[in-house]
C-alpha cells in the first residue's frame, strides 16, 4: 500500500525538478540577457577611455600568447605527421598542405585557441571581478559615483572580443608552420607542392574568412560568460571558486556548439 | 532650506525576497552629529546604510537625505548624491592594484577637474589627517588591517562629504587602532562640519564618541538616547548588551530540547 | 607597469595578430591582386552541368582566369546557365569554346575555355555559344554498351 503511494510521487518529484532546472536555467539566461544590454549601455567608456580596454588587451590578449602559439604549433605538427600517414597510403602526400590550412582555418583555429582563451583569460577575468566583488571594491566604486560596469566590467568584455580573433589567427599561422615543419623540413614532402596546393585550395572568403568570423563569435560568448560569472558570483571564497569553473565549461560548451552552428551555417556545399 | 536633519527615515520596511529585514523604522540623524546604529549580528544595520546610500530599495516607507527622497532618484541623480557622501566599508576595500596615494586621489581624479598638483596637496593631508602621510607610495597589500582602514577612511573623505557613513568600523581591530580610529571618527565630522552615521557593535569605543545611539533588534529599533541614558537603561535587551552579559533577551543556548531529556533520550529508546 | 609599456606591447600584439591574417590571407589562402581585380561576367550553356560547382575555377590554357560565380536551371531551354566571373586582363574570342573538365581521373570539374579565332571578343553580358557538356558517366557506360551491341556478332 505504502509503496504504491510512493511511485507516482517519485514521478512528480523527477517532473518537478526538470521543470524547476528548465525555468532556473531560462531565468538565467534572460538575466544574463539584461546583463548584456546593461553591457553594451554602458561600452561607451570603453572606448572613450582607451587605455582601460587597452589594459585588457594586454592582460588578455598578449598574456595568452605564449600558450596559444605553443599550442598552434604542436597542433600543426601533429597534423603534420597523421596527415602524412593517412595521405601518403593513397599516394597524396602532397596534399599535406592543403589537408593541414584547412583544418586549421576553418575548425582548430577558432575553436581550440577559444578554448584556450576561455582557460587562461576567462577564468582569470572571472577571478578578478569576483575578487573585487567579494572584496566589495565593486560596491566601494559604486558609492564613489562611479559605474562598476563602465569602469571594470565592459573593458575587459571588449578586451576578449578584440583579442579572439587576433589569437586565432595566430594559432592557425602558427600551426601551418608546424605542419611545415614536419611535413616538408622533417619528412621531405615537396616543398613547393606543400604550398602550391594549399594556396590553390584555400580560399581566402570562404575559409580564411569564416575562421575570423567564428573567433569573433567565440570570442564575444567567451568574454560575455567570463564577465557576467564573474560579476554574479556569491561573494565569498567558494563562490568565486565556482563561478571560475562554470566559466571555464560554460564557455567549452557554448564554443562547442556555436561551432556546429556557424560550420552548418557556413560550410554548406552550394549547388 | 536646510532641514535640521540631514537624514529622515519614516516606517521603512525593507525585505529581501520575502524575508523582512526591517520593519516600520523611523529615526532621525541631525545634522553635525555622530550617530552609532547598534545590535547584534543580522538586525539590519548594515542594510540599513546601504538603503540610505540608495544601493538598496525600500518596500515601503520614506528616507530622505539633505531633503531628497533617495528612492525616487534616478542614476544620475543617486550619482550626484552620492558624491558628497563617504562610506568606509568593512575591510576597507581599497582598490587593491593602485597605490595609496591613487586609492585617496580616486575620487579627485574621477569627479573634478583639478590639477594634479592640487590633488597631490590634497590627498597628502588628508593622509596626514589620519596619520599615514609617509604611506602614500605603498601597495594596500603592504599595509596592516588598521592602516588599510585609515587609508579607507581617507579615501571617504577625500571630497569633504556632508555625509559620513562606517559599516563596522571597529571590527577586527587591535586596541591602539580601535583608539586611532575611534579619535578619527569624531575629530574628522567636527572638523569637516560633517554628519556621521557608524554602523557597530563594539559598546566601548561608541559610548566614548557619539552624541546619539539606536539600538536596533530583530528589525526594529527598540531602545534610542545618548550615550548617559542608553548606559542607564533598563531595557533588557540594552542591559544585556552594554553589561556584555551572557544570558538575557539574547539567549546563549541555542534552542534545543531540555538537557536532562536529551542526555537520557538514549536509554528510552533502547531494548 | 606604466601606461607607455603596456601600449606598447599591446601594440606589438595586434600589429603581429594582424601579420598572422596577412599570412593566412596572403600565403595560405589564395586572396591576391587577381581577387580584387576588375572583373565581368559572361554565361555559357550546357545540356548537363555534370559535377561543377560555384566556385570552381575557370582556366584557359590550365591557368585560373576566373571564377563560376553562379549556376543556374534555364526553365525555358531547359538547359543548365553557368554564370563565368573572368578576370578583365583577359578577353577571349566570341567564338571561344567553353568545356566542363574534370581534374585528374576523379578530381573536381571545372570550365575550361578553348579560344577560337573570331576578331570580335565576349564583351560584359555576353554568352558563349559554343559549349561541352560534363561527360556524365552512366551515359558513356549505355553508349559504349550501344555501340557494342551494334557491331553485333562475328568480329571475335
Amino acid at each position: 500500500m505504502a509503496d504504491e503511494e510512493r511511485q507516482p510521487s517519485a514521478l512528480i518529484g523527477v517532473l518537478l525538478t526538470l521543470g524547476h532546472i528548465v525555468t532556473s536555467a531560462l531565468q538565467r539566461l534572460g538575466y544574463a540577457t539584461r546583463f548584456l544590454i546593461m553591457l553594451l549601455r554602458w561600452s561607451g567608456q570603453s572606448f572613450r577611455r582607451l587605455h582601460l580596454t587597452i589594459r585588457e588587451i594586454y592582460f588578455s590578449g598578449f598574456q595568452s600568447l605564449l600558450i596559444i602559439m605553443v599550442s598552434g604549433l604542436f597542433i600543426g605538427m601533429v597534423l603534420g605527421m597523421q596527415g602524412y600517414d593517412t595521405l601518403q597510403r593513397y599516394g597524396s602526400a602532397e596534399a599535406l598542405g592543403v589537408l593541414v590550412a584547412l583544418s586549421l582555418v576553418r575548425e582548430l583555429g577558432p575553436v581550440v585557441a577559444a578554448l584556450l582563451f576561455a582557460s587562461r583569460a576567462g577564468s582569470s577575468i572571472t577571478a578578478e571581478i569576483g575578487l573585487m566583488k567579494t572584496t566589495e571594491q565593486l560596491m566601494a566604486m559604486d558609492m564613489m559615483a562611479v559605474n562598476p560596469i563602465a569602469r571594470v566590467v565592459a573593458p575587459r568584455f571588449w578586451g576578449g572580443v578584440l583579442s579572439m580573433p587576433l589569437l586565432a589567427a595566430l594559432f592557425s599561422a602558427t600551426g601551418v608552420f608546424g605542419g611545415y615543419l614536419i611535413g616538408v623540413v622533417f619528412i621531405g614532402v615537396d616543398n613547393g607542392a606543400f604550398w602550391s596546393q594549399m594556396q590553390a585550395s584555400v580560399d581566402f572568403r570562404y575559409d580564411v574568412w569564416s575562421g575570423i568570423v567564428k573567433s569573433f563569435v567565440f570570442g564575444i560568448a567567451v568574454s560575455l560568460i567570463a564577465v557576467f560569472e564573474g560579476y554574479d558570483a556569491e561573494p565569498t571564497a567558494e563562490g568565486v571558486s565556482s563561478s571560475i569553473k562554470s566559466t571555464v565549461v560554460k564557455s567549452a560548451l557554448a564554443i562547442l556548439a556555436l561551432d556546429f552552428v556557424l560550420t552548418s551555417f557556413m560550410f554548406r556545399e552550394a549547388g | 532650506m536646510p532641514t535640521e536633519n540631514l537624514v529622515e527615515i519614516k516606517d521603512l520596511d525593507f525585505a529581501y525576497e520575502d524575508r523582512p529585514i526591517l520593519q516600520g523604522i523611523s529615526l532621525d540623524i541631525p545634522r553635525g552629529k555622530v550617530v552609532a546604529m547598534m545590535g547584534g549580528s543580522g538586525c539590519g544595520k548594515t542594510t540599513l546604510l546601504r538603503l540610505i546610500g540608495g544601493q538598496l530599495r525600500p518596500s515601503r516607507g520614506q528616507i530622505r537625505v539633505d531633503g531628497q527622497s533617495v528612492p525616487a532618484l534616478n542614476a544620475e541623480e543617486l550619482y550626484a548624491l552620492r558624491r558628497r557622501m563617504g562610506m568606509l566599508f568593512q575591510f576597507g576595500a581599497l582598490f587593491t592594484d593602485i597605490s595609496v596615494f591613487d586609492n585617496v586621489a580616486y575620487q579627485m581624479r574621477e569627479h573634478t577637474d583639478l590639477s594634479e598638483e592640487i590633488i597631490r596637496d590634497m590627498v597628502l593631508m588628508k593622509l596626514n589627517a589620519v596619520g599615514l602621510r609617509g604611506a602614500h607610495a605603498l601597495m594596500p597589500a603592504e599595509l596592516s588591517g588598521g592602516m588599510a582602514r585609515r587609508v579607507a577612511l581617507a579615501r571617504a573623505i577625500a571630497l569633504d562629504p556632508m555625509l559620513i557613513m562606517y559599516d563596522e568600523p571597529f571590527a577586527g581591530l587591535d586596541p591602539i587602532s580601535l583608539g586611532i580610529i575611534g579619535q578619527l571618527i569624531r575629530q574628522l565630522n567636527d572638523a569637516l562640519g560633517a554628519t556621521t552615521i557608524m554602523v557597530t557593535h563594539d559598546i566601548q569605543e561608541s559610548l566614548h564618541i557619539v552624541d546619539y545611539i539606536y539600538f536596533m533588534s530583530g528589525g526594529k529599533i527598540v531602545a534610542l538616547g545618548t550615550p548617559d541614558e542608553i548606559r542607564a537603561s533598563t531595557h533588557p535587551f540594552v542591559h544585556q548588551f552594554v553589561h556584555a552579559q551572557a544570558d538575557g533577551p539574547v539567549p546563549f543556548h541555542y534552542p534545543a530540547k531540555a538537557l536532562a531529556q536529551e542526555m537520557l533520550g538514549g536509554g528510552s529508546h533502547g531494548g | 607597469m606604466s601606461r607607455k609599456t603596456l601600449e606598447l606591447w599591446v601594440g606589438c600584439f595586434v600589429a603581429l595578430g594582424f601579420a598572422a591574417i596577412l599570412f593566412l590571407a596572403l600565403k595560405v589562402g589564395n586572396l591576391s591582386a587577381a581577387n580584387f581585380a576588375e572583373t565581368y561576367q559572361v554565361s555559357a550553356k550546357f545540356a548537363n552541368i555534370g559535377g561543377l560547382k560555384v566556385r570552381a575555377p575557370v582556366k584557359s590554357a590550365g591557368v585560373v582566369v576566373g571564377r563560376v560565380s553562379e549556376i543556374y536551371f534555364d526553365a525555358q531551354t531547359y538547359e543548365a546557365v553557368a554564370v563565368l566571373t573572368l578576370d578583365n586582363r583577359y578577353h577571349f574570342p566570341k567564338d571561344t569554346f567553353a568545356l566542363i573538365l574534370t581534374a585528374g581521373l576523379l578530381g573536381e570539374q571545372y570550365i575550361g575555355l578553348d579560344p577560337g579565332g573570331d576578331e570580335k571578343m565576349l564583351a560584359a553580358g555576353d554568352t558563349i555559344a559554343k559549349t561541352q557538356s560534363a561527360v556524365v558517366l552512366e551515359k558513356l557506360i549505355s553508349q559504349f554498351m550501344f555501340n557494342k551491341a551494334s557491331e553485333g556478332p562475328g568480329n571475335n
